[in-house]
């Protein structure tokens, strides 16, 4: 059962999949695997006339020919919505740039986000997991994504801007108003938007009187190739991406690998007893569970493993529908926790790799490797229900579980 | 009796993953950017053989070449 956002009448319900697909329809959000399956043994590209028309590839192949190919596929648009509104120039670069905006204004993103840049944030990441879970665990019991998937990241990225830590409940509720929420209702995203660069607007301010060594000051002591600095739009465009993504998309992750071990005794006693094995136990979780899902502009007309692509269409760039895909990994239904070879594309292919995925690594291992540690044993409480986030990012959103061993 | 092992990172196709990185930290290194290339000339030393391949095989861009000399 899913009691996600409820769908709008004008999303009736899919009965076709194959020529009618949704990815906010209740039975996609509850469980997708075997709809990708479904559609994988069709098509390699499927098409739905919802979302003013849009593409979805179902393949590794066909998501890694789109993803590679910024020529007839544009960044301009990376969510699929029911309306197509105008597009902002300097949205959220460089995740909305195309070439050859996009290298200059990734590259000034890079350098914080190293393996390197990551282990110096881990202590301070490993102190947020116990803080709290020194909140829940004496109750037994805790809704683990409300009470700590969802924090860790939120916490953490406020760290890296250096803005305040507990403003992390204003970031969520912009967060899902424009991932989930502005899907059916642009208005939605379009306030969120407006609140969130007003709340920036004023941390720059502030920074401009006393400059800091956080991101938000190194965004705005940033140069061009020509020496000027950013455009303002530049960096509020760049910080509203960092919070966006760096939120939602780890909250999820970490959610369903919780959800998974909840589920997986086995895996959690080996995880527990072959701490050595926590990198690939991450990266599986990754294939399996990949939370993003991004989009893309059809611009020219083109073709995809065989299949015509049409300009006026978007595409449901289903990265966690590739990573599911059995011509490229075997046993692609089964998580495998020491699987060996593992080209998964959680984080994107291409020039749009994740800017934030050694961030997000770190926080998955620091976080479960921190609740294993003061929380070995635990389950699903079979008294409550497991909920998941609807459209862009996937992942629990509600993850009722009981401590300790069952009775 | 097999040769020794050379690896090469294609700097066009790497997008700065860093799997190789976390899985054979021996064998590459990863610039300002988080991009990686080989240490040194690429030379596999002795014993470090399969951490070349895992790398090989873990790279989502495909950009790691291992051959043999």
């Amino acid at each position: 059962m899913s009691d996600s956002v409820s769908m709008m009448p004008e999303h009736p319900p899919v009965t076709d999949w194959v020529n009618d697909f949704d990815h906010t329809d209740p039975a996609w959000t509850e469980n997708p695997f075997p709809i990708w399956d479904e559609l994988r043994n069709e098509c390699p590209v499927v098409h739905t006339e919802r979302f003013l028309g849009c593409y979805l590839p179902t393949t590794y192949q066909a998501v890694k020919e789109i993803a590679y190919d910024t020529e007839h596929f544009s960044s301009r648009r990376v969510v699929v919505r029911d309306v197509r509104p105008e597009v902002r120039r300097n949205a959220a670069p460089p995740i909305t740039s195309d070439p050859p905006e996009h290298k200059p204004a990734k590259q000034l993103l890079l350098p914080p986000f190293t393996p390197d840049a990551m282990k110096k944030l881990e202590p301070r990441v490993r102190a947020i997991c116990n803080e709290l879970i020194d909140e829940f665990i004496a109750d037994g019991q805790c809704d683990a994504a409300a009470r700590y998937t969802k924090h860790v990241p939120v916490r953490a990225i406020a760290h890296m801007l250096g803005i305040p830590e507990g403003d992390g409940e204003l970031f969520v509720k912009w967060i899902h108003m424009l991932l989930e929420l502005s899907i059916k209702d642009e208005s939605k995203g379009a306030q969120a938007y407006q609140e969130m660069t007003g709340y920036f607007a004023g941390h720059i301010e502030h920074r401009k009187a006393q400059p800091t060594d956080d991101l938000i000051s190194t965004l705005m002591k940033a140069r061009d190739k020509d020496g000027q600095p950013l455009e303002d739009s530049q960096v509020l465009g760049s910080l509203a991406l960092l919070l966006i993504a760096g939120i939602d998309t780890t909250w999820s992750a970490i959610g369903s690998s919780l959800w998974h071990l909840a589920n997986t005794p086995a895996d959690r006693d080996r995880l527990i007893a072959e701490p050595e094995l926590m990198p690939s136990a991450i990266e599986e979780f990754l294939r399996a569970y990949s939370p993003v899902t991004m989009a893309r502009e059809v611009m020219k007309e083109t073709t995809i493993s065989g299949c015509p692509v049409k300009p006026g269409n978007m595409v449901l760039l289903s990265f966690p529908a590739a990573n599911r895909d059995p011509a490229m990994f075997p046993d692609a239904d089964k998580v495998v926790i020491d699987r060996k070879e593992n080209r998964h594309a959680a984080f994107g292919l291409g020039i749009h790799r994740c800017v934030g995925s050694n961030l997000a690594r770190m926080e998955m291992t620091v976080a479960i490797e921190e609740w294993l540690k003061r929380i070995p044993d635990f389950r699903l409480d079979p008294a409550g229900k497991v909920t998941w986030s609807e459209g862009t990012v996937r992942g629990p959103r509600q993850l009722p579980v009981l401590f300790g061993k069952k009775n | 009796m097999s040769g020794k092992l050379k690896i090469r990172v294609d700097q066009d196709k790497c997008q700065g993953h860093a799997r190789c990185k976390s899985l054979a930290p021996e064998l590459f290194d990863l610039d300002e950017f988080g991009n990686a290339h080989e240490v040194g000339d690429g030379s596999v030393p002795a014993g470090l053989e399969d951490k070349a391949w895992l790398a090989q095989t873990n790279c989502p861009e495909i950009a790691i070449e291992v051959t043999e000399e």
